[in-house]
């Protein structure tokens, strides 16, 4: 069900881990529906993103979008991060099964969290980014069955 | 290539080829419908009525009490529907546990959606519904009782002989969903009060695609397929020669070697139990520890998801399965795991292991070493468990 792409991402997650004293910390997700996940993030005075790390509690893809998302932030700008949308990790895996995009919006989310984190630490504002959602699930519903 | 570790006998279980030898001349030779008069067609309607003797001795019934039907699904799909139909004059009310299979659930909430009422009831910690609940459940209404034999997740069997007499005393139609538990448990109808009982042939070594329904004499329900004159009228249709022959043999393979196997089972089972419970930590059993099914081991380990660990058991050549949402296909985790009051986040991290017969204890000691293993990956992954470190320290 999963792609190439997405089974070595979740055999060999790229940057699992913690960063300590990170620039920025994000967690989004709720243990409920199943997937929480947290990134750090590791920003220069230039505001480059060093370093980029996450934990995620989630299924096969929560865990290879979250280490795509890291791969794809890290050395950018934050601004550059800032356009690492949720279709550009799930392009990057090669896609996701249609019940698991989910997942990479958590990703989107995960490191709009540590950005809107590593904002607020330093007290700046960052054009573009909003206050990023506690629970992507809230928007959802079930589809009825007849 | 590595050694294939099957522990998810309650999904399904691998045909026994003894099983598929029986069936196979009922294809290309023994081909005949059985409802035609030649003598090659008398060659399936002899194989159909032993297949049926044999299902009907084991479970002390009448040959013609038992009627085949595609499987699990449907037979618990038309003796819900079609007891609520024809009892419907009697009254409209139905009661089930919080723990059924999909299979009665939706069925049930179909039900309501005619205008029937249904009555949920809640389990205790251990999945067992709790006999006062039901008594006080009954309305002068209430037409049938369904109670699975044994929960196909957590492997808690129910009081079915209690919930059984309580049916009857109050002029109850009593239907257990016994998927699981056929073949696994000595089942008398009489002893138990059973009035219908589901079974699948595709879960004790059958094949898939059949399953009977027992409908005790006298109990009126309609026919659920309408065509010909098969199974008594009740269920029309060519009957799959076949498969009912693969289930007859499945069957009466089961009653044979039950004792044995599954005194074997509990052993292995317990052996597992020990195991992951003592050498994992944050780990609990879900279900009764006694009352479950001689095959059915399911554990909850914190602070990891059910999926993830799957895919990894997977790698390593074990096939499991887990109440996670993510294997739901929706973002709920199993209804079982909730009804007996775990939280989400602990429901997410199930995983379920049902044996069989030719698992060994060296195959039980693999799965635990590499279960420990993975446990130990995914939570250095978690951001629960880094939570719950930091707090704990």
């Amino acid at each position: 069900m999963y792609s190439e792409k997405v089974m070595d991402h979740f055999q060999h997650p790229r940057n699992m881990g913690e960063i300590e004293n990170a620039s920025g910390v994000g967690t989004v997700g709720n243990a409920k529906c199943g997937d929480i996940m947290r990134m750090y993030l590791d920003i220069d005075d230039n505001g480059v993103i060093q370093d980029c790390r996450f934990k995620t509690f989630g299924c096969g893809a929560a865990v290879a979008t979250s280490s795509m998302a890291t791969e794809l932030v890290k050395g950018k700008t934050i601004q550059e991060a800032l356009q690492v949308t949720n279709k550009a990790v799930m392009e990057a895996l090669d896609g996701l099964p249609p019940v698991k995009v989910h997942c990479s919006l958590l990703a989107e989310e995960a490191i709009h969290a540590a950005l809107w984190d590593y904002a607020e630490k330093h007290g700046i504002t960052i054009e573009g980014l909003k206050k990023p959602k506690s629970d992507i699930h809230e928007d959802e519903e079930e589809e009825e069955e007849y | 290539m590595k050694k294939l570790i099957y522990l998810d006998n309650a999904a399904t279980t691998r045909t026994a080829p003894e099983v598929v030898e029986a069936m196979l001349p009922y294809f290309s030779e023994a081909y005949g419908n059985p409802s035609s008069i030649y003598s090659l067609a008398g060659e399936s309607k002899k194989a159909i009525d032993h297949a049926r003797d044999t299902i009907a001795g084991v479970l002390s019934a009448r040959p013609e009490e038992i009627y085949f039907t595609a499987g699990g699904t449907e037979s618990d799909n038309w003796a819900l529907k079609a007891a609520a139909e024809f009892y419907g004059k009697k009254g409209n009310h139905i009661i089930t546990t919080k723990i059924e299979h999909h299979a009665i659930l939706h069925s049930c909430q179909w039900l309501e959606k005619q205008g029937f009422e249904v009555t949920y009831l809640d389990v205790d910690e251990n999945g067992v519904v709790k006999l006062e609940e039901l008594k006080k459940a009954i309305r002068p209404t209430t037409i049938l009782i369904s109670v699975m034999f044994a929960n196909n997740e957590i492997g808690t069997i129910q009081p079915i002989r209690e919930i059984g007499e309580i049916a009857h005393e109050n002029g109850i139609l009593f239907h257990t969903d016994a998927v699981q538990a056929f073949g696994q448990l000595p089942i008398h109808v009489d002893d138990f009060h059973i009035d219908m009982l589901s079974a699948s042939g595709h879960k004790l070594n059958g094949p898939k695609g059949i399953g009977f329904l027992y409908i005790r004499k006298g109990v009126k329900i309609r026919s659920f397929i309408h065509g010909g004159a098969q199974e008594r009228k009740r269920r029309a249709g060519t009957e799959n020669v076949p498969g009912i022959v693969g289930l007859g043999k499945a069957v009466e393979r089961a009653a044979e070697t039950m004792e044995e196997r599954t005194e074997k089972e509990r052993e292995l089972r317990d052996y597992l139990i020990k195991r992951v419970l003592s050498e994992i930590p944050y780990t609990r059993l879900n279900g009764h520890r006694n009352l479950r099914l001689p095959n059915n081991a399911n554990f909850s380990f914190q602070f990891i998801e059910g999926e993830s660990l799957l895919i990894m058991l997977d790698m390593e050549g074990i096939c499991a399965s887990s109440g996670s949402a993510c294997t739901s296909g929706s973002l709920d985790p199993s209804h079982v795991l909730l009804a007996i009051g775990l939280p989400h986040e602990i429901a997410h991290g199930s995983l379920r292991l049902t044996l069989n017969e030719e698992i060994t204890k060296e195959d039980l000691d693999f799965v635990v070493e590499t279960l420990k293993n993975i446990v130990e990956r995914l939570r250095s992954m978690s951001p629960l468990y880094e939570d719950f470190i930091k707090k704990a320290q």
